[in-house]
């Protein structure tokens, strides 16, 4: 699941699936109340078709010497300031009425994250209404979670500024298939 | 106290018996009185002008803190209260509180009302859960619920009286604006433009909730109430199917036009003027043609809904400069003529100055100097393209195409102004006028509609001017003439709605949660004071006891909240970065309340 979200959930249908799978899951994870665990070390080990992983198997940011950033960095960033910063503010920076993703991601774990985009989140008590709502439905996210992901993550560890990322890998050939069929787009 | 209450029940039961003009009437009369303010534009013009003049250049200085109430809500407070009589209405952002105090018992609480919903309404609100504030009429208040749900209180005991459920909030339809009551109607507007809501104006019943007339945005002539022989745009017919000959298939349908902004009404001319929003999605080269009726000025008849005559400002938009501030009515001399003239700032940049009866377009000007998307908007009545703006090439998201990161663009998507309120002053006859200083990157991309989901399609990053370090200006703007005749720098946008009165103050509110008091002839600041936060409210006053009050509500938040509490661009970034960038985080923190300033007895 983990490494090929956007691979083997290519089609809507199988999208929807995963969405229910990952929804009883959290049934199961909201056991434990919070999201927060052990992100590992962000460092890339290797790459497949352009996107990178770290020694855990988990996606990951690479930032060259120069500051070329990888593909799904730059498409995390496009993405992010089109879904997310309505509420989460510019560059991860939070908002007057949501966290700043930058922090959360510190401590949020890639399964964690991927469970909360899909299926949402609730925090409404006395002092506060926060409310995120599912995504996982929405093809214009649920197919752009792992560069969301890989975006944050590189953000959390200040290997991008609050600067849209300049220079960047070209973006894989793999990737754009992958995508069109996600979002239902002729190749 | 009882006085009030008593007037209020005759006034209910004259308008029982004499059915429809009354309420109306009603209005007109206590609008007219200045001690009260019964409307949240102070009036049907939305002229948020004042005739008391207890406070004034001379003594404003001196101006105190009378009294305070915290609502007890955190998130964006956008709007102000209504005073009548003695009775001071408050409202709240989500979940949409309204207290009901007493001004005569030190602003005693007689009700409170809360309603009960869904917090899944939440998150389907595009810019914070703002809410701009009650209605009054016909001893009801009436209060426009995050979920679309309109609601008549008893206005002496916040009983429900009727609800009616104006949209569907699972589809992304969600209310944020004020209602207006017009003769019997109510009339409210839909919020939804970032997640492809149809929208539309809908007028209902006063004293039942029944649907009356509801005037769609975009789609076929029944739906927009439109005669394509007898509505008009520029001078002619709008023709048949004006609207969906404009959209590429049924794309109207998800079409957006949202009515979230402020209405207005000319009780002479019997009709009601306001504007609609973005065409969804944001990215243009997916909705290809004019995409009409967004972006638009709409005068339609009170009673039936159908559109007198319509103005597109920014036909195809391409950067998210909604149409829906407000429109204010003034009559004045132009070039030795009396006219009666609309005046809009719109977030395009461009001010227009418009004949209210018949739709003429007199005046289109920049209110920034920095406004740079386009070059104007052609003048030349036998010119084809005739009231279209012509745009600029280098900064049409269009042109450049999707995938392509447009730089530079000025304004922002927040607009040159959002939905805070001008104010007009018959006195100096200018409109004094709280303003972004914020230019833009706007990169558009191809997005999939999902109902209920958001359906943006852009990627934007937003920071001051080239070479400038401020982010907002309030200005004072000849109408006539198109032209700023003072403008004062402020750190942040304004995002307060403007009071003008006849002591010759103009007051208004910032970020950082100043409240101002500048001198309508000059802008030469007379009072600040700090208040517990940012103030995104509009500034009210009224007179109770014999003395004149100003109250405003601080409580940061709404768009503004979300770029400049984290600061537009980085804040370590370029030389000479000072103050314009700084994080708004730093000067204040969030918190609901009101805070009444009067001077010292």
């Amino acid at each position: 699941m983990r490494r090929s979200f956007l691979k083997s959930h290519a089609e809507d249908k199988l999208l929807r699936q995963f969405t229910l799978a990952l929804a009883a899951m959290i049934v199961v994870a909201s056991a434990h109340a919070s999201f927060a665990g052990d992100v590992g070390d962000p460092a890339a080990v290797k790459s497949e078709e352009g996107k990178y992983l770290d020694k855990d198997g988990n996606p990951t940011f690479k930032v060259g010497a120069d500051g070329t950033v990888d593909w799904y960095t730059y498409s995390g960033y496009r993405r992010y300031h089109s879904e997310c910063h309505v509420c989460h503010g510019p560059d991860g920076m939070g908002s007057t009425y949501a966290p700043a993703l930058r922090d959360s991601l510190q401590k949020m774990t890639y399964e964690a994250f991927l469970e909360v985009v899909a299926s949402g989140r609730k925090n409404v008590n006395a002092s506060q209404e926060s409310v995120m709502p599912a995504f996982g439905d929405n093809t214009n996210v649920a197919c752009y979670m792992d560069d969301l992901y890989i975006y944050l993550r590189a953000r959390a560890n200040d290997a991008v500024g609050r600067v849209r990322p300049g220079k960047r890998e070209e973006k894989p050939a793999a990737y754009t298939a992958a995508e069109s069929a996600c979002m239902g787009k002729p190749q | 106290m009882r006085k009030v209450l008593l007037a209020t029940c005759l006034g209910t039961m004259a308008a029982s018996a004499a059915g429809v003009a009354i309420a109306n009437d009603e209005l007109s009369k206590m609008a007219a009185n200045p001690k009260d303010w019964v409307m949240p534009a102070g009036d049907y013009a939305n002229t948020r002008y004042s005739k008391l003049n207890q406070i004034n250049t001379g003594n404003v200085g001196k101006l105190q803190v009378a009294w305070t109430f915290s609502t007890g809500v955190l998130r964006g407070h956008e709007g102000g209260p209504l005073i009548i009589g003695n009775m001071m209405y408050v409202h709240t952002p989500f979940p949409n509180k309204v207290f009901a105090m007493d001004l005569a018992q030190d602003s005693k609480i007689v009700w409170k009302y809360e309603p009960k919903q869904d917090p899944n309404v939440i998150p389907v609100m595009c810019c914070d859960t703002v809410n701009r504030g009650v209605a009054y009429a016909d001893g009801k208040i009436f209060l426009h619920q995050a979920d679309t749900t309109l609601v008549a209180l008893d206005a002496k005991t916040g009983k429900e009286i009727w609800t009616v459920k104006n949209g569907d909030p699972g589809k992304g339809a969600t209310g944020t604006s004020s209602p207006l009551v017009v003769k019997d109607k109510v009339l409210i507007g839909i919020s939804g433009g970032e997640f492809g809501v149809q929208c539309h104006m809908t007028a209902y019943d006063l004293k039942t909730g029944k649907l009356a007339w509801r005037a769609y945005s975009e789609g076929p002539d029944d739906q927009i109430m439109f005669d394509p022989d007898k509505t008009m745009a520029l001078g002619k017919p709008v023709g048949k199917d004006s609207s969906i000959k404009t959209w590429q298939g049924d794309q109207w349908k998800i079409g957006g036009g949202c009515t979230w902004g402020w209405t207005s009404y000319d009780p002479e001319l019997n009709l009601v003027y306001y504007g609609s929003g973005n065409p969804s999605t944001w990215n243009p080269k997916q909705r290809p043609g004019d995409n009409k009726w967004s972006m638009t000025i709409f005068a339609r008849d009170a009673d039936t809904g159908m559109a007198k005559w319509v103005y597109q400002m920014t036909p195809h938009d391409e950067w998210d400069y909604d149409g829906v501030n407000e429109m204010i009515l003034s009559d004045q001399q132009m070039n030795g003529q009396n006219r009666k003239l609309l005046t809009h700032f719109d977030r395009n940049g461009l001010a227009y100055t418009m004949d209210r009866v018949t739709g003429e377009l007199l005046v289109a000007e920049k209110y920034d100097p920095k406004v740079n998307w386009t070059t104007g908007v052609d003048m030349n009545k036998s010119s084809p393209t005739y009231g279209r703006p012509k745009v600029v090439d280098q900064y049409s998201t269009e042109k450049q195409g999707e995938d392509v990161n447009t730089k530079g663009v000025c304004p922002a998507a927040l607009g040159t102004k959002d939905q805070q309120p001008a104010a007009y002053s018959p006195d100096t006859q200018l409109f004094y006028v709280p303003t972004n200083h914020v230019c833009m990157d706007y990169e558009p991309f191809k997005v999939n509609y999902t109902a209920g989901q958001p359906y943006v399609g852009a990627t934007l990053s937003m920071y001051p001017p080239p070479g400038e370090t401020h982010m907002g200006n309030f200005i004072a703007w000849d109408n006539k003439t198109g032209k700023i005749v003072w403008s004062n720098k402020e750190q942040f946008s304004v995002w307060s709605g403007a009071l003008a009165t006849a002591g010759g103050v103009v007051f208004y509110g910032t970020l950082e949660g100043y409240l101002k008091a500048v001198d309508a002839k000059t802008g030469k600041e007379l009072y600040k004071f700090k208040t517990a936060s940012g103030i995104i409210g509009n500034v009210t006053t009224y007179e109770n006891n014999g003395r004149q009050y100003i109250a405003i509500l601080s409580g940061v938040g709404g768009w503004a909240g979300i770029g400049l509490a984290a600061g537009l661009t980085d804040p370590t970034a370029g030389l000479g970065a000072v103050g314009g960038y700084a994080a708004l985080s730093n000067y204040t923190a969030l918190g609901g309340s009101l805070t009444v300033f009067a001077l010292p007895q």
